[in-house]
C-alpha cells in the first residue's frame, strides 16, 4: 500500500470531562488529537482522519484511522461541546471540477470513549465517519474554513465560502444545519476569505476573518463588519488567532514571513511584529491558558515557540494578588516583577523536513503542542521545562 | 375825650409803673413794653419774669395783668374801699391815663420823624445808583478801548522783541565762543596756577562742543590747543602722581580718585558710542556690511578704544595696586560682554551663509584684535570669552556642514530616482545604473571634500586661533572627524536603511534599482571610500587629541550591514514581484480541465525575461560571483548542450507511473542529504547570490501554490513543461544549479501528488515543446 501523507490541517479534540475519566481509570492523562491526513492510495482520493492519542506518562502514541470518504479534507475543526463531533471542509471532485464543501460528522462511539484499549486493531480496521449534516454551500462557492462557536453548546458554526461568511444553526442534535445569517464581502477583484477565527470574548459575538492582506472583524449578531485592518500583512494573510485571555488582542501571520499582534481597537499599527521565519507563516496559535506563549508554523519547515511577555495578559509574570498570601510569596512575586522576561523566541523546532502547515496546542495540557508537516510527520513537543517553571512559579 | 376813652379801655395799663414816674424810669419802662410785646407774641412767661415778683399774673384784679377784668376790679373796689379812697383812686386813674396819652403822642412823633428820614434816604439811594450804573457802563467801554490799544502796541513791538531775544541768544553764544576761544589761555593759566580741578572742569565742558564742531578749522585749532594743554596737564598730573604718595599733599588723593572716576566715565562714554554704532550696523536684518567689515569696525573702534583705555589706565594708576586693576577688570568685563553679545548676534546671522573663508577671516580678526587687550587685561578673561565664541561658531559651522552634506545626499537620491524613472519611459532601462552610481559617489565625495576644505580653514596656520587647544585637538577629532565625517556616513547608512523598512512592501515605494544602487554605494564605502575619507580627514587635520574615535572598521561594518540589508531587501522585493506573478498564474488557472499542453505558459517566459532583466541590472553593479558547479565542474558548458539528456535521466524515474513510491522515497532521501533551503536567507555581494535568492523565493512560492491545487492529467503535464522550461533557463543564474533542480523537482512531485491521474508527459515531448517555446 504505497501511501504518502499530505496532511494539511490538524486539531486537538476537545477533552472535556473525558480526560478525568481516563485519569481516574488508568492514572494517566491522555490527550487526543485528530489529524486529517490526505492519503493518496492508488490514485484514489481516499481520505482518512487519524486520531492520535498521546499518553503523556508513557510517551506512547496510539493512532486510529477514520475514513472520510466524501473527499480530501482541507480544514477540520472539532466541536467544543461534543467530543465525537467535528466539522470538515473537503474537496469534492466531479466532472473535472473541484468544489470544496463542508459537513459535520460524528465519530464512531468506541473511538470516542476508551480509545487506547485496543490499539492494535484500530490501526488496521479503518472505521467510517457518520455524516451528521452538510453545510449547503451550492450558492456560495468554495468553503475555506469552518469554525465552531467557542464555549458554546456546539450549535453554532461559521463557515467561510469564497467571499461569504455564513452562520449556521445546527438543529435536531446536529442533524440539520440551517443558515441563520450571512454576510458577504463586496469589492473589486476576487475577494476570497482564507481563514477565520471566532473570538472567545464578548460573549462570542465576534468573528475575525482574513482575506488577501486584510483582516476584518464581524459581529455575528448583525453580521456587519466592526473593524478592518487594511494591509495587515504585506502579502496574503494565512492565519489568525485571538488571545484567549486578553480582549481585543489578535495575532495574524502571512506570506510576508511576519507574525503581527494587533489591538483591534487601534488598527493602524500592529502592537508588535515578529519576523523570525524565513518563509510564509501558515499558522499562529496562542496557548490557551498562558497567552504569552505563541506557536507559529511556517513553510520554512520550522516551528517556533515565542514568549510574548510584553503584550500578554500577565506582562510581569504571574502576580499573586490574593489577600492571604504569605509574605514570602509576596516577596517572590515582587522579585519577579522586577525582572520581566523579554519577548523572545524560546525555541525553534526543526524536526520537520518539509513545510509545516499546522500547529496547535493541546486542549488538555497547556504545555503540550503538536505540529504537522507536508511530509506527513507529526511532532509533539513540550514547552521547555525551565520556561514552564518560570511561568508557573 | 380821647383821654377818657383810653382810660376806659386801658385803665390798668400802667398803675404799677406810674408811681415811679415815666421820665425817670425809661429803661424800666422799655423793658416793660418789651415784656408786654413778648407777652403778646406768646413768648415764655419766664422771659418776662425778670421783673420784681408782682401779684399773681392770673389775678383779674391786677391792672397790669393780662387777665384783668374791669368788672371784677370795680366790684372789688366798690366792695372794699370807702368813698374817699374811691375818689383818690379815680383821680389817680385819670392822671395815669393822661400821662399815658402824652407818652403815646411823643412816641408817635418821634417815630414819625424817623420814617420820614428813612424814606428820604431810600429815595436818595435810588438816584445815586442810577448814576453809578451809567458810570460803570462808561468804564466798561473804556476798558475795551484800553485792551485794544494794548494789543496793538504789543503787536507793533513783536518783531523788535524777537530781535532782542535773538540778540540775547547771540550774546550768549558769543559768550560761549569767547569762552572757547579763551579756553586755551584759561587752561594754560589754570595749569600754571595749579588749579587742575578747574582745568578739568573747563575741558569737560568744552569737550563735547569741540568734538561736535571739529570739522571747522577754527574749532579744530582750539581743540588741538586744548588737547596739547590737556596732555601737558595730564603729564603734570602723572608726574605729580609718580612723585609718590609721600610728596602729595594729604588733600590730593581724594582729588585724584575723583579724577580716576572721571576718566573712566569718560572712557565709558566713548566706548559705548562705539558699541552703539556697531549695534546700528547690526540693526537691519540683511546686514549691509559683511561680517569682515563688521568685525573690523568692532576691532578698530571698540577694541582699539579699550586697549587705549587700558593702557592709559595702567600707566596712570599703576600705583593703585590690585584694587585699581580690579576696577578696570570689572569695567572691561562689562563692556566686553556687551561687545561679545553684539558680535555673536552678527555671527549668528552669518550661520546660514555658505562662505567659510570670509567667516574665518572675520573670526580671525576678531580674535587677533582681542589678543592685545587680552594680554593687558588677563584678569578680565576677554581672550577666553573670545575663544569660546570662536569655538562655538566653529561647532555651529560643523553642524551646518553636516546638514549640508545630508541634504546633498538626499538630493543625489532624488536625482537618481528621477533618472531611474525617466529612461523607463523612454524604453531603455538600466544602462545608466553604473553611471548613476559613479555620479552619486563622486558628487557625495566632492561634497565631503568641499566641506572638509571649508572646515579646514579654521585650523589654518595663519589663523590666530588655530593654535588654541580646542582647534588643535577636539575640533579635529571630535568635531570634524566624529561629528562631520562619521556622522555623515552614519546618517547616510540610516537613510539607506530606512528604505528597507519602508511600509510600501507591496507597492514597492522605492524603485528596486535604487535599492541596488544604494547597496552598491554602501559596499563601495565599506571597501574603499570610508577609509579614504577618514585618511584624508586625518591627514588634513593632524589629530593630536587622544580622545577615542570611531575606528574605520566599525564604520565599515556598519556600511556593510547597510549594504547587506539593502541587497536582501532588493532580493525580497524582486522575488516578491516574480512570485506574485507565479502565484496568480497558479491560483487563477483551472488545472483540472486544462487542455494538453502545447506551449510553455506565457507567464513562465515572462518570469525568465524578468529574471534576465534583473540579472542585467545586478550585473551592472555587482561582480559575477562564484558558482559552485562552475568552479568545481568544467562540465558546465556541456551541460547546457546536453541538458536534455541529463534531464531525461532525472525525470525519467519520477514519472513512470509504475513507481510513484520511488519518487517519494527519492525526494525524501534527497532531502536527507541536501541542506535545508533557507528561502529568505541573507545574500552575498555578488550577482549570482542575488539571483539565487530571487529565484529561490520565486520557486518556493511556485511550490507552495502548486501544493494547494488539484491537477488533472494535463494540468500536471503543463506543470512539467513549465518546470522544464524554467530549468532550461534559470540554471545559469544561480550559484548552485542543484538548487533549481531540487526545487523544480519538488514542484513537479507535489503536482503529481495533487493529481488523481498522474500520467506524466514523455520527456522528449516536453523538450520539444520547451525548445519550440
Amino acid at each position: 500500500m504505497g501511501s504518502c501523507l499530505c496532511p494539511l490541517r490538524a486539531c486537538w479534540l476537545e477533552e472535556g470531562n473525558l480526560e478525568e475519566m481516563h485519569a481516574a481509570r488508568s492514572g494517566v492523562s491522555l490527550e487526543s488529537c485528530a489529524l486529517c491526513l490526505h492519503k493518496n492510495e492508488n490514485c484514489l482520493m481516499g481520505r482518512k482522519i487519524h486520531i492520535i492519542d498521546f499518553d503523556d506518562e508513557n510517551n506512547m502514541i496510539n493512532k486510529k484511522v477514520l475514513l472520510h470518504q466524501a473527499g480530501e479534507i482541507w480544514h477540520i475543526s472539532a466541536s467544543p461541546a461534543d467530543r465525537g463531533v467535528l466539522a470538515t471542509c473537503y474537496n469534492r471532485t466531479s466532472d473535472s471540477k473541484v468544489l470544496t464543501c463542508a459537513a459535520v460528522w460524528r465519530m464512531p462511539k468506541e473511538l470516542e470513549s476508551g480509545s487506547h484499549e485496543s490499539p492494535d486493531d484500530s490501526s488496521s480496521t479503518a472505521q467510517t465517519l457518520e455524516l451528521l449534516c452538510h453545510l449547503d454551500n451550492t450558492a456560495h462557492g468554495n468553503m475555506a474554513c469552518v469554525v465552531w462557536e467557542p464555549m458554546g453548546d456546539g450549535k453554532r458554526i461559521i463557515s467561510l465560502a469564497d467571499n461569504h461568511i455564513l452562520l449556521w444553526d445546527l438543529q435536531e442534535s446536529s442533524s440539520q444545519a440551517v443558515l441563520a445569517s450571512s454576510a458577504s464581502l463586496e469589492g473589486k477583484g476576487q475577494l476570497r476569505f482564507t481563514s477565520g477565527r471566532w473570538s472567545p470574548h464578548h460573549n462570542c459575538t465576534q468573528v475575525a476573518t482574513a482575506s488577501d492582506t486584510t483582516l476584518r472583524g464581524w459581529d455575528t449578531r448583525s453580521m456587519s463588519q466592526i473593524y478592518c485592518i487594511e494591509n495587515a500583512h504585506g502579502q496574503l494573510v494565512r492565519d489568525l488567532d485571538f488571545n484567549p485571555n486578553k480582549q481585543y488582542y489578535l495575532a495574524s501571520c502571512g506570506d510576508d514571513c511576519k507574525v503581527k499582534f494587533w489591538d483591534t481597537r487601534n488598527v493602524t499599527e500592529p502592537v508588535k511584529t515578529l519576523e523570525e521565519h524565513s518563509h510564509w507563516v501558515w499558522n499562529v496559535r496562542y496557548n490557551h491558558s498562558h497567552d504569552q506563549l505563541v506557536l507559529t508554523g511556517s513553510s520554512d519547515s520550522r516551528v517556533m515557540l515565542s514568549n510574548m511577555v510584553s503584550i500578554s495578559s500577565e506582562p510581569f509574570g504571574h502576580l499573586v494578588d490574593d489577600d492571604d498570601i504569605s509574605d514570602q510569596e509576596d516577596h517572590r512575586s515582587e522579585e519577579k516583577s522586577k525582572e520581566p522576561l523579554q519577548d523572545n523566541v524560546i525555541a525553534t523546532y526543526e524536526e520537520h523536513e518539509d513545510s509545516v502547515y499546522a500547529v496547535d496546542w493541546s486542549s488538555a495540557d497547556p504545555w503540550l503542542f503538536a505540529s504537522l508537516s507536508y511530509d506527513g510527520r507529526l511532532v509533539i513537543n513540550r514547552v521547555p521545562r525551565a520556561l514552564k517553571y518560570h511561568i508557573l512559579l | 375825650m380821647a383821654a377818657a376813652a383810653t382810660a376806659g379801655s386801658s385803665p390798668g395799663s400802667g398803675p404799677g409803673d406810674s408811681p415811679e414816674g415815666p421820665e425817670a424810669e425809661a429803661p424800666e419802662r422799655r423793658r416793660k413794653a418789651h415784656g408786654m410785646l413778648k407777652l403778646y407774641y406768646g413768648l415764655s412767661e419766664g422771659e418776662a419774669a425778670g421783673r420784681p415778683a408782682g401779684p399773681d399774673p392770673l389775678d383779674p384784679t391786677d391792672l397790669n395783668g393780662a387777665h384783668f377784668d374791669p368788672e371784677v376790679y370795680l366790684d372789688k373796689l366798690r366792695r372794699e374801699c370807702p368813698l374817699a379812697q374811691l375818689m383818690d383812686s379815680e383821680t389817680d386813674m385819670v392822671r395815669q391815663i393822661r400821662a399815658l396819652d402824652s407818652d403815646m403822642q411823643t412816641l408817635v412823633y418821634e417815630n414819625y420823624n424817623k420814617f420820614i428820614s428813612a424814606t428820604d434816604t431810600i429815595r436818595k439811594m435810588k438816584n445815586d445808583f442810577r448814576k453809578m450804573e451809567d458810570e460803570m457802563d462808561r468804564l466798561a467801554t473804556n476798558m475795551a478801548v484800553i485792551t485794544d490799544f494794548s494789543a496793538r502796541i504789543s503787536a507793533t513791538l513783536q518783531d523788535r522783541h524777537e530781535r532782542i531775544t535773538k540778540l540775547a541768544g547771540v550774546h550768549a553764544l558769543l559768550r560761549k565762543l569767547q569762552f572757547l576761544f579763551e579756553l586755551p589761555s584759561r587752561l594754560t593759566k589754570c595749569v600754571e596756577l595749579g588749579a587742575y580741578g578747574q582745568a578739568v572742569r573747563y575741558q569737560g565742558r568744552a569737550q563735547a562742543v569741540l568734538q561736535q564742531y571739529q570739522h571747522l578749522p577754527s574749532f579744530r585749532a582750539i581743540q588741538d590747543d586744548c588737547q596739547v594743554i590737556t596732555a601737558r596737564l595730564a603729564q603734570q598730573l602723572r608726574q605729580r602722581f609718580r612723585c609718590g604718595p609721600s610728596s602729595l599733599t594729604p588733600a590730593l588723593p581724594p582729588a585724584e580718585c575723583v579724577e580716576l572716576l572721571l576718566f573712566l566715565a569718560h572712557a565709558r562714554g566713548r566706548l559705548e558710542e562705539e558699541l552703539r554704532s556697531l549695534e546700528a550696523e547690526l540693526g537691519p536684518s540683511p546686514p549691509a556690511p559683511d561680517v569682515l567689515e563688521f568685525t573690523d569696525h568692532g576691532g578698530s573702534g571698540f577694541v582699539g578704544g579699550l586697549c587705549q583705555v587700558a593702557a592709559a589706565y595702567q600707566e596712570l594708576f599703576a600705583a593703585q595696586g590690585p584694587a585699581g586693576a580690579e576696577k578696570l577688570a570689572a569695567f572691561t568685563r562689562e563692556l566686553g560682554s556687551r561687545y561679545f553679545a553684539l558680535v555673536e548676534r552678527r555671527l549668528a546671522q552669518e550661520q546660514g551663509g555658505g562662505d567659510n573663508s570670509l567667516l574665518v577671516r572675520a573670526l580671525d580678526r576678531f580674535h587677533r584684535r582681542l589678543r592685545a587687550p587680552g594680554a593687558l587685561l588677563a584678569a578680565a578673561g576677554l581672550t577666553d570669552a573670545a575663544t569660546e565664541i570662536v569655538e562655538r561658531v566653529a561647532r555651529e559651522r560643523l553642524g551646518h556642514h553636516l546638514q549640508g552634506l545630508r541634504a546633498a545626499f538626499l538630493g543625489c537620491l532624488t536625482d537618481v530616482r528621477q533618472a531611474l524613472a525617466a529612461p523607463r519611459v523612454a524604453g531603455k532601462e538600466g544602462p545608466g545604473l553604473a553611471e548613476l552610481l559613479a555620479n552619486v559617489a563622486s558628487s557625495i565625495l566632492s561634497h565631503i571634500k568641499a566641506s572638509l576644505a571649508a572646515v579646514h580653514l579654521f585650523t589654518a596656520k595663519e589663523v590666530s586661533f588655530s593654535n588654541k587647544p580646542y582647534f588643535r585637538g577636539e575640533f579635529c577629532s571630535q568635531g570634524v572627524r566624529e561629528g562631520l565625517i562619521v556622522g555623515f556616513i552614519r546618517s547616510m547608512c540610516q537613510t539607506a536603511q530606512s528604505f528597507c523598512d519602508s511600509p510600501g512592501e507591496k507597492g514597492g515605494a522605492t524603485p528596486p534599482a535604487l535599492l541596488l544602487l544604494l547597496s552598491r554605494l554602501c559596499l563601495d564605502y565599506e571597501t574603499a571610500t570610508i577609509s579614504y575619507i577618514l585618511t584624508l580627514t586625518d591627514e588634513q587635520f593632524l589629530v593630536q587629541d587622544q580622545s577615542p574615535v570611531t575606528p574605520v572598521s566599525t564604520l565599515c561594518a556598519e556600511a556593510r550591514e547597510t549594504a547587506r540589508r539593502l541587497l536582501t531587501h532588493y532580493v525580497k522585493v524582486q522575488g516578491l514581484v516574480i512570485s506574485q506573478m507565479l502565484r496568480k498564474s497558479v491560483e487563477t488557472r483551472d488545472w483540472l480541465s486544462t487542455l494538453e499542453p502545447r506551449n510553455v505558459r506565457a507567464v513562465m517566459k515572462r518570469v525568465v525575461e524578468d529574471t534576465t532583466a534583473i540579472d542585467v541590472q545586478v550585473g551592472l553593479l555587482y561582480e559575477e560571483g562564484v558558482r559552485k558547479a562552475q568552479s568545481s565542474d568544467s562540465s558546465k558548458r556541456t551541460f547546457s548542450v546536453y541538458s536534455s539528456s541529463r534531464q531525461q535521466g532525472r525525470y525519467a524515474p519520477s514519472y513512470t507511473p509504475s513507481a510513484p513510491m520511488d519518487t517519494n522515497l527519492l525526494s525524501n532521501i534527497q532531502k536527507l542529504f541536501s541542506e535545508r533551503i533557507d528561502v529568505f536567507s541573507p545574500v552575498e555581494f555578488n550577482k549570482v547570490s542575488v539571483l539565487t535568492g530571487i529565484i529561490k523565493i520565486s520557486l518556493k512560492t511556485l511550490l507552495e501554490c502548486v501544493r494547494l491545487r488539484t491537477f488533472g492529467r494535463f494540468g500536471l503535464q503543463q506543470v512539467q513543461v513549465d518546470c522544464h522550461f524554467l530549468q532550461l533557463y534559470l540554471w545559469r543564474f544561480v550559484a548552485d544549479e542543484e538548487l533549481v533542480h531540487l526545487l523544480l523537482d519538488e514542484v513537479v512531485a507535489s503536482a503529481a501528488l495533487r493529481c488523481p491521474d498522474p500520467v506524466p508527459m514523455e520527456p522528449s515531448v516536453v523538450e520539444v515543446i520547451c525548445e519550440r517555446g
